[in-house]
């Protein structure tokens, strides 16, 4: 609300095309089996399905009764089973089961799977391994993109980012090319694409593969640039607290699929409401990439406005009250419920930040960016840790400090583990081994120097001093790219400086003036030189993997369609968080560009880090 | 779905790949007919009819199509066995006929003639395929190392399907052993078919322990969990990792000794505080805390007494005091909380101490609703004046503000303290006499 628009944003392209395409070929896959049939869902269908069909389609394509697949023995007495479902072995065992018990009881059905966004050989596998290949059909629904917004594209698919990262299993590295060769073929082709990280170039070759064979389109792009980044590039981003108001719904409610349940104290009734939220939420639509600090004022502004409005009947005649009712009331009425749901909202979210402590949270997160007292964050870790309260919380923070710090020193990662393990379980032994794989929690493997002279040291002074120069060492001792990284892109503000989060002058707003989101420095200094050149060190830095191609396709056209040519598609492979999608906005409103995000799925500090987690059995 | 023609059937009856098969006319083209047809009908329409051999058979670049550059700055590789960008060169021993596809592709009954860079171009468009044909061992890589140049997991996968029921597992995973992106893909494909068994007993010791560690979870009786867990003892841990699964195994040892007794314990304790959730496999923290709970002052000799607890898992002091405060608190034995904190000294006089800081301690007492005069001793003992000021006007300790008030000569915050009491409470007569009390020179 506060931002000022340099130039006139470019209209987007119209996603809601996309969401036809894919429910018109869902219904065809339908037709495919005639006559009344039960559908089964898989759970994390449900929403991403919601959004596109609604049981009212089903049911005139002859879906009978609706489940939800829960890999239980089931109870339908239809005679045609067709199976919604991720192309999952669990969930095609199962089916597989299904199958075998009704043969056994002598039972005559028609199965159809239909796999979505696309089968894997490995599940079909499992169809003829257990001798039911042939009485179950097999089918795709290639479903890739969910429009979340106008300008956020959804792929809807969290397993992406631990199959890909951790399993190193690149399954889906096909599925996010196909994305943009959908893309591609619906709106227009690309004059140009940077990308940086291991995966964003094999997903590039293999949507290049499929530019290659597929048939050209000559018409008008619709985008000009597309960005590709891996999470795994940017770890400290999804880490942070959320304090923009999306992001803080997100981290507090968990946004899903672009809906959100708010409790009963949000209601301030006894009952849960679902809602929308998206751009269509005019109340939503002004607050949601606001830092939350203003949030409030803005949100009382609005209540009075609107007690205004609602206090022109008095003194109305007759006839003046019919027009009011007929014009104004619903819409006024309409914005009254958002309006105390979304105060609702920040009330309760206030009072659990209070609650946990959030301020100091804040204050060690803030530090550790900045490289300042570290000993001090390391201490109230260690009182995070000990006194049990949020298991992810406490991981969050450690991961943060190994990231910015680039590993602990050996005897902090030691003790520190081992109070982990007391407080949340020992179990938690294979989620460090998860983090140590990803390079999100790691041991310094300290020169033998250093560690000599720690223990000299140690036994010279007090325990104050060696942490004070045991962090002055360890900074000359190891590579450091983090702080390398924000030092040579700026993405500390230096400390001491007023930053006013109602005028925000950077993208730092979105962690309260404290840190850029070095995902969006990385994509906001790629656009601005056009490609890589001067970023090589930064590129380094970054593990390499670097990569601008320029596509043939007749630039002058392009440039001829300014619009297309200010609109940039970033795709988030990995995950990507709604601060990310903030930042970019007000990129985009500072330069007069538009971006839209496309993510395997939306993420967050918890979902990253539980993602990881292995402290349960497994299914 | 039934077979193609009739020449294939000798193949069909053979093959174990049946399950890739796919009609003529469910070609690679499938996937987006649908949406293409319903794209062209609302936006441009330069719908040509779409031959399929003419598109496969194409090489080079047709017209008015994008012709792509790559540029490649400077980037480092994280390991060798990874796939460098732009295209790598991969030398299939089968000759590879031109850049483009050769003509047999487009023959489905040559399917054998087919070398593995065409093979896994088929499985690409999910047309039919066969592997079978593949059975030197140097085949059967190049065709795996040529699914991996293509990225595509799905395909890595099958072909990895395929050597795990041609190839002996002691040379597959011998082979698999350097070529890293395979092997990964093997061992996420063989968790998912929960074939763990099989990776326990092939792959290097490095890289099982914890996923043998692992398996406990999935044990449900606690008795042969911790018999498993035992078990694990032996495993080739790091150092402390080793210590860990120790720690572990003797937990649950302790957990399931502690948890026979108090299930049918009928001490005060339990009858006052119903236990609301068995102990077993609870973190030590919350062992611990249990322990404070139900058992505290227990000899160090018996298995569920805090001290003994505290000792066998090295539990720091810090940590110690924040759960045993947090125990008793809950209790309301202030006494309890009080010895906690009580050092003697040399000549026997009692002192407070804590290893955490006091203001944390007031925080957590109050949470439990500590009564005033325990609050105030403890809000007295903040080191930080600050920290004590904001606690004792958060917790109304009228005294410790009136002191820190008149130590600090602060004669206004006292008047507006004054403001805020009862009139002729003890409280406010004191700031009364503090403020006609002339010897004091107040700053303001």
């Amino acid at each position: 609300m506060a931002h000022t628009e340099r130039r006139d944003a470019p209209g987007l392209p119209d996603f809601s095309l996309l969401k036809r395409l894919a429910r018109d070929q869902l219904i065809f896959l339908l037709e495919q089996l005639p006559g009344k049939k039960d559908l089964f869902i898989d759970a994390d269908l449900m929403s991403p399905l919601d959004r596109i069909a609604n049981v009212t389609i089903l049911k005139q394509h002859e879906v009978d009764k609706l489940y939800k697949v829960e890999l239980k023995p089931i109870v339908s007495s239809s005679d045609q089973l067709c199976f919604l479902i991720r192309p999952r072995i669990q969930t095609v065992k199962w089916i597989s089961d299904l199958v075998n018990s009704d043969k056994v009881a002598g039972r005559f059905r028609r199965y159809k799977i239909i796999f979505t966004p696309q089968k894997f050989y490995a599940c079909e596998t499992v169809l003829e391994e257990q001798g039911v290949y042939g009485d179950v059909t097999t089918d795709e629904w290639n479903f890739y993109i969910l429009p979340l917004d106008d300008d956020i594209l959804s792929l809807e698919l969290p397993e992406f980012f631990r199959d890909n990262f951790l399993e190193g299993d690149q399954r889906w590295v096909t599925t996010a090319g196909s994305a943009l060769h959908l893309l591609q073929s619906v709106y227009g082709s690309f004059s140009k694409v940077y990308g940086i990280g291991r995966c964003a170039k094999m997903v590039y070759e293999s949507w290049r593969e499929l530019m290659e064979e597929g048939e050209q389109r000559t018409r008008q792009p619709e985008f000009a640039k597309v960005f590709l980044i891996d999470r795994d590039v940017d770890f400290v981003t999804p880490l942070c607290s959320q304090v923009v108001y999306e992001g803080l719904v997100d981290d507090i409610f968990r946004i899903k699929c672009g809906s959100v349940e708010f409790g009963p104290d949000v209601t301030s009734s006894d009952k849960s409401i679902k809602v929308m939220l998206n751009s269509q939420d005019k109340v939503f639509d002004e607050i949601r990439n606001e830092h939350f600090s203003n949030v409030f004022g803005f949100l009382s502004q609005k209540a009075k406005n609107l007690q205004t409005a609602y206090d022109k009947r008095r003194g109305m005649d007759i006839q003046q009250m019919k027009a009011f009712v007929a014009d104004e009331l619903k819409g006024l009425k309409q914005e009254h419920r958002l309006l105390s749901l979304h105060i609702g909202a920040s009330e309760s979210m206030m009072k659990k930040k209070t609650k946990q402590d959030f301020q100091e949270l804040l204050k060690t997160e803030h530090s550790l960016l900045e490289g300042f007292e570290i000993r001090e964050c390391i201490t109230h870790i260690e009182e995070h840790i000990n006194r049990q309260v949020s298991m992810i919380d406490s991981l969050r923070l450690l991961c943060l400090l190994s990231i910015t710090e680039n590993g602990l020193l050996s005897k902090d990662y030691k003790s520190l583990k081992a109070q982990y393990l007391q407080s949340y379980g020992i179990e938690h032994l294979l989620t460090f081994a998860n983090l140590r794989q990803l390079g999100l929690l790691e041991e310094q493997q300290a020169g033998e120097t250093l560690t000599v002279m720690e223990s000299k040291v140690g036994k010279l002074v007090t325990d104050k001093t060696v942490g004070k120069l045991t962090d002055a060492f360890s900074s000359l001792a190891k590579k450091s790219n983090f702080r390398a990284l924000s030092k040579r892109l700026a993405l500390v503000p230096k400390s001491g400086e007023e930053y006013d989060l109602r005028v925000p002058r950077d993208m730092a707003y979105v962690f309260s003036g404290a840190y850029i989101p070095l995902s969006c420095k990385l994509i906001e200094q790629v656009m601005e030189r056009d490609g890589w050149t001067g970023l090589e060190e930064v590129a380094r830095m970054l593990n390499g993997q670097e990569f601008a191609v320029t596509g043939g396709c007749s630039s002058s056209e392009a440039r001829n369609k300014t619009d297309a040519q200010r609109i940039v598609l970033v795709m988030f492979l990995g995950g990507c968080t709604y601060s990310e999608i903030s930042a970019l906005q007000f990129l985009g409103k500072e330069r007069g560009c538009r971006f839209i995000v496309v993510t395997t799925a939306i993420t967050n500090s918890a979902r990253l880090l539980e993602a990881l987690l292995d402290n349960g059995a497994s299914v | 779905m039934s077979r193609a023609k009739p020449e294939d059937d000798e193949y069909w009856n053979s093959s174990k790949f049946k399950a890739f098969t796919f009609d003529d006319d469910d070609d690679e083209f499938s996937r987006l007919k649908e949406s293409k047809r319903a794209v062209n009908s609302i936006l441009v329409d330069d719908d040509e009819d779409e031959d399929d051999v003419e598109r496969v058979s194409w090489s080079g670049e047709p017209v008015g199509s994008i012709s792509w550059s790559v540029k490649e700055t400077a980037s480092s590789i994280r390991s060798g066995s990874e796939q460098s960008f732009p295209k790598i060169d991969t030398t299939p021993s089968l000759s590879k006929q031109g850049s483009g596809y050769s003509l047999s592709s487009l023959f489905k009954g040559n399917l054998y003639d087919l070398s593995p860079e065409e093979t896994v171009r088929r499985m690409q468009k999910g047309r039919e395929f066969s592997l079978e044909k593949f059975r030197s061992l140097q085949d059967k890589l190049l065709l795996l190392d040529e699914a991996v140049a293509v990225y595509d997991g799905n395909l890595i996968t099958a072909v990895l399907i395929y050597l795990n029921k041609s190839l002996s597992k002691e040379i597959l995973f011998r082979e698999l052993m350097a070529r890293d992106v395979a092997l990964r893909h093997y061992v996420h494909y063989l968790k998912e078919m929960g074939e763990q068994k099989l990776l326990l007993n092939w792959l290097p010791l490095y890289f099982k322990q914890l996923m043998q560690y692992k398996e406990h979870l999935n044990i449900k009786d606690e008795g042969r969990r911790r018999d498993f867990l035992k078990s694990c003892l032996g495993l080739p841990f790091s150092q402390d990792d080793a210590t860990h699964v120790q720690d572990h195994y003797t937990l649950l040892e302790r957990q399931i000794i502690i948890e026979a007794s108090d299930k049918k314990a009928d001490a005060e304790i339990f009858k006052k505080f119903p236990r609301k959730a068995s102990i077993l496999n609870m973190p030590i923290i919350t062992t611990l805390y249990y322990s404070c709970f139900y058992h505290y002052g227990e000899s160090e000799g018996t298995f569920s007494s805090p001290s003994n607890i505290r000792k066998t898992f090295r539990i720091s002091e810090k940590q110690y005091i924040l759960t045993a405060l947090g125990a008793r608190a809950k209790l309301k034995s202030w006494f309890d909380v009080d010895s906690l904190f009580n050092t003697k000294n040399w000549l026997g006089y009692t002192k407070k101490r804590s290893p955490i800081g006091f203001h944390r301690v007031v925080d957590i007492l109050q949470k439990n609703s500590a009564p005033v005069n325990v609050l105030q001793e403890y809000v007295n003992l903040i080191d930080d004046p600050d920290l004590k000021l904001s606690g004792a006007l958060k917790y109304k300790c009228h005294d410790i503000v009136i002191n820190t008030y008149r130590d600090l000569k602060d004669r206004q915050e006292l008047v507006v303290y004054r403001e805020k009491l009862e009139r002729d409470s003890p409280e406010y007569r004191k700031i009364q006499d503090l403020l006609n009390n002339v010897q004091i020179r107040w700053k303001n």
